[in-house]
């Protein structure tokens, strides 16, 4: 396998996670949703409470974390760009 | 010219500018005390900050191309994070969507989830590979992916579409901000506004639109997050409301049940001739509605807004600008840290204004009281007299109960301060906040649809030897016609017909989300699929929409897909007939599949030069 092709595959591995713990926090915790706010954290309903904020900082978290392992990935194999550093 | 050491110098610039706004509200806050009027405090507020963001407009006027449409690609990832938030948060998320949650509690809530979600779907799937691409616009990344002037011309029709659906509420939202502030009439006040949005674009385009969305940013969060810590203190719910409102969301949970919630029947609500728009409490504030149907009617809004995100033109060319590909991704990240700070508080604001309504222990609580009390207050009367509030005795009793008092949504916004008892500097900053934030939309907007008009259809269809002065000449002429036009339908106060914001973000679903992404992910999409995927996806869309419709068809909704939702239809037939007919037609040739393979890495030049 290629160098290229071997990025391309942990790319798309990191983008799969990455999506699959989104659809974890956008969607199936949404599902449970009704049963889920007979809890509480932080004395708010826990439904509400993923809603009004809980999801939205896991969203953030996902975020940097995966762009972390991307830049990783890249460096790994030999992709990262150089010398145009932010 | 002082464009490196303005680079290096950014965070100095905005720290002294974000010190400078707060000495001026400071200023203002002084001079209420000394007696100045409420009104010349609201003008000082919008006039001030707007000229603000005109001199900023006027710093960055360029007469490259590269710097015209993607600001140079040399914004920092932290400063493009702040100018993405102010390009994401419209006038609709500043003053509508805490009224939003204030009226449909935990199923309104759905926008949040869906409204912050879809940039995973942004960074995973697109940013970084369409700034490896070097396109301008996004029709630029269709056209040159899959080649020909038909591809590129499908998605400029898309884009323009859905941006334009966006922008007359933009721009009406900024009318109506001028109007009230500046004690003007509505009519007049789009037009103020659309001025002053152009001179935040006109002469620079994205270079100056990204400078000033950054000013406006640092306005229009300053303006949301003091009031909200103000009431909270003040109130003593706590001193940092976002982890100390559990008590409070309980209380609304026994005051609803106390009060009980009821449905008003709409022929009741016409009877006492309550104005259109308002609205009363009817939905729980953090109860989840029961059922299947409930949580499927929250989860597919929380799709729409999440693909819709991912495909609207104005968010995706921000991430044009940064330096780098490393950069476009972690630019995301910090666009929706900026985001989140606003939409994780505007529950906490929802809240603390509701309670502070409907609770009878406090002095600010007005349901359960006398009506002829209520009507005494000032804000009431304020707020009554403008068609924005409204009491209806429906069961005469002189009481007034949760089910008779009506209200707009945007009034939870610009009337809590007041009815906090917040001095009225704070309504002010309120009012610069909504205009930063509708501005800053509108000025993306505008600038998405002139590019892609002037760049795609102008220079790469019409006329390819265009020289740049020529190029850039009618760019900004489109500029003025764009926003001229939105203007114009917005002053005809008739955007309540042109449907929800939620619409623009189904009609970019349906038509590009798909060709953009397996563009990127699919080597075998070919041309053909595209072009029908883009065609037959927002036809489909279209349709249903005006199938279900209550002011066009109004047949009833297909498994609970309704007029906000109409993208799932659109977007499942462009998957369906892209994937049919690109593997009924022969694969891209191989300079396609190499290009593909060179926008999935990183480093390399890019596909489209530098200036193109």
């Amino acid at each position: 396998m290629s160098n290229k092709e071997k990025h391309w595959e942990k790319t798309k591995g990191n983008m799969f996670l990455t999506l699959a713990l989104w659809f974890f926090f956008g969607y199936i915790i949404f599902m449970f949703g009704e049963s889920l706010n007979s809890a509480s954290f932080l004395g708010y309903p826990l439904a509400y409470y993923m809603c009004a904020q809980g999801s939205i900082i896991a969203f953030v978290i996902i975020l940097f974390w995966s762009a972390n392992r991307q830049e990783k990935i890249d460096e790994e194999c030999g992709f990262a760009e150089r010398g145009e550093d932010d | 010219m002082f464009k490196g050491k303005f680079i290096d110098n950014l965070p100095k610039i905005y720290g002294t500018y974000t010190g400078g706004f707060l000495v001026f509200i400071i200023l203002m806050a002084i001079a209420e005390q000394a007696g100045m009027t409420a009104k010349t405090i609201g003008i000082l507020f919008v006039a001030f900050t707007v000229c603000i963001y005109a001199f900023i407009g006027w710093m960055s006027r360029t007469v490259q191309v590269d710097a015209y449409y993607v600001a140079g690609r040399s914004v920092p990832t932290v400063f493009n994070g702040m100018a993405t938030a102010a390009d994401w948060m419209s006038g609709a998320s500043f003053v509508a969507m805490a009224g939003g949650i204030y009226f449909g509690g935990y199923t309104y809530m759905a926008f949040l989830i869906g409204w912050t979600g879809g940039y995973i779907l942004v960074s995973s799937l697109l940013a970084p590979y369409l700034r490896k691409f070097g396109c301008y616009t996004v029709p630029d990344f269709i056209g040159t992916r899959y080649g020909g002037n038909l591809a590129r011309f499908c998605a400029v029709v898309v884009l323009t579409l859905a941006s334009f659906t966006y922008v007359t509420a933009q721009i009406n939202a900024t009318g109506t901000i001028a109007a009230r502030a500046l004690s003007i009439p509505f009519e007049l006040g789009v037009w103020v506004g659309l001025i002053s949005i152009l001179l935040c674009s006109m002469l620079g385009g994205m270079r100056a639109v990204t400078w000033t969305q950054v000013a406006q940013y640092i306005v229009l969060i300053i303006a949301y997050l003091l009031p909200i810590f103000w009431i909270s203190n003040k109130g003593g719910y706590g001193f940092f409301p976002h982890l100390m409102l559990g008590e409070e969301v309980a209380r609304l949970g026994e005051l609803e049940a106390q009060f009980g919630l009821v449905k008003n029947a709409a022929a009741d609500v016409k009877a006492a001739g309550v104005p259109g728009g308002l609205k009363s409490i009817s939905l729980p504030h953090s109860e989840v509605p029961a059922g299947g149907m409930a949580a499927w009617k929250f989860i597919s809004l929380v799709i729409c807004m999440m693909v819709g995100t991912a495909s609207l033109p104005h968010i995706l060319m921000r991430y044009f600008t940064t330096p780098s590909v490393k950069a476009a991704r972690k630019s995301v990240a910090w666009s929706l840290f900026f985001i989140a700070l606003l939409y994780t508080s505007a529950p906490m604001l929802a809240t603390l204004s509701k309670l502070s309504l409907m609770d009878p222990n406090l002095a600010t609580g007005i349901i359960g009281k006398d009506i002829s009390a209520v009507m005494s207050i000032d804000w009431v009367q304020a707020w009554t007299a403008q068609k924005q509030a409204f009491i209806a005795d429906f069961n005469g009793d002189g009481v007034l109960q949760l089910n008779e008092w009506f209200m707009r949504g945007d009034v939870v916004v610009l009337s809590t301060p007041e009815v906090a008892g917040l001095p009225y500097v704070i309504s002010g900053l309120v009012a610069a906040g909504g205009m930063a934030a509708a501005m800053s939309t509108a000025d993306g907007l505008i600038l998405a649809i002139a590019n892609a008009l002037s760049h795609d259809v102008y220079y790469k269809i019409i006329d390819p030897k265009a020289d740049v002065r020529k190029r850039l000449l009618v760019a900004r002429g489109l500029l003025i016609v764009i926003g001229a036009a939105g203007a114009y339908i917005a002053s005809m106060r008739i955007t309540s017909i042109l449907g929800a914001v939620a619409w623009a973000f189904d009609f970019a679903m349906s038509g590009l989300f798909f060709p953009l992404v397996l563009g990127v992910w699919w080597k075998r999409a070919t041309r053909q699929g595209a072009i029908a995927g883009m065609i037959t996806g927002l036809a489909s869309g279209t349709a249903y929409l005006i199938y279900v419709y209550p002011k066009f068809m109004g047949n009833p909704a297909w498994l609970g897909i309704d007029h906000l939702r109409f993208g799932i239809i659109g977007a499942s037939v462009c998957l369906v007939v892209m994937v049919v007919v690109s593997l009924m037609t022969p694969a891209p040739d191989s300079s396609t599949q190499k290009m593909i393979d060179e926008v999935r890495i990183p480093s390399g030049k890019t596909i489209l030069g530098k200036q193109h």
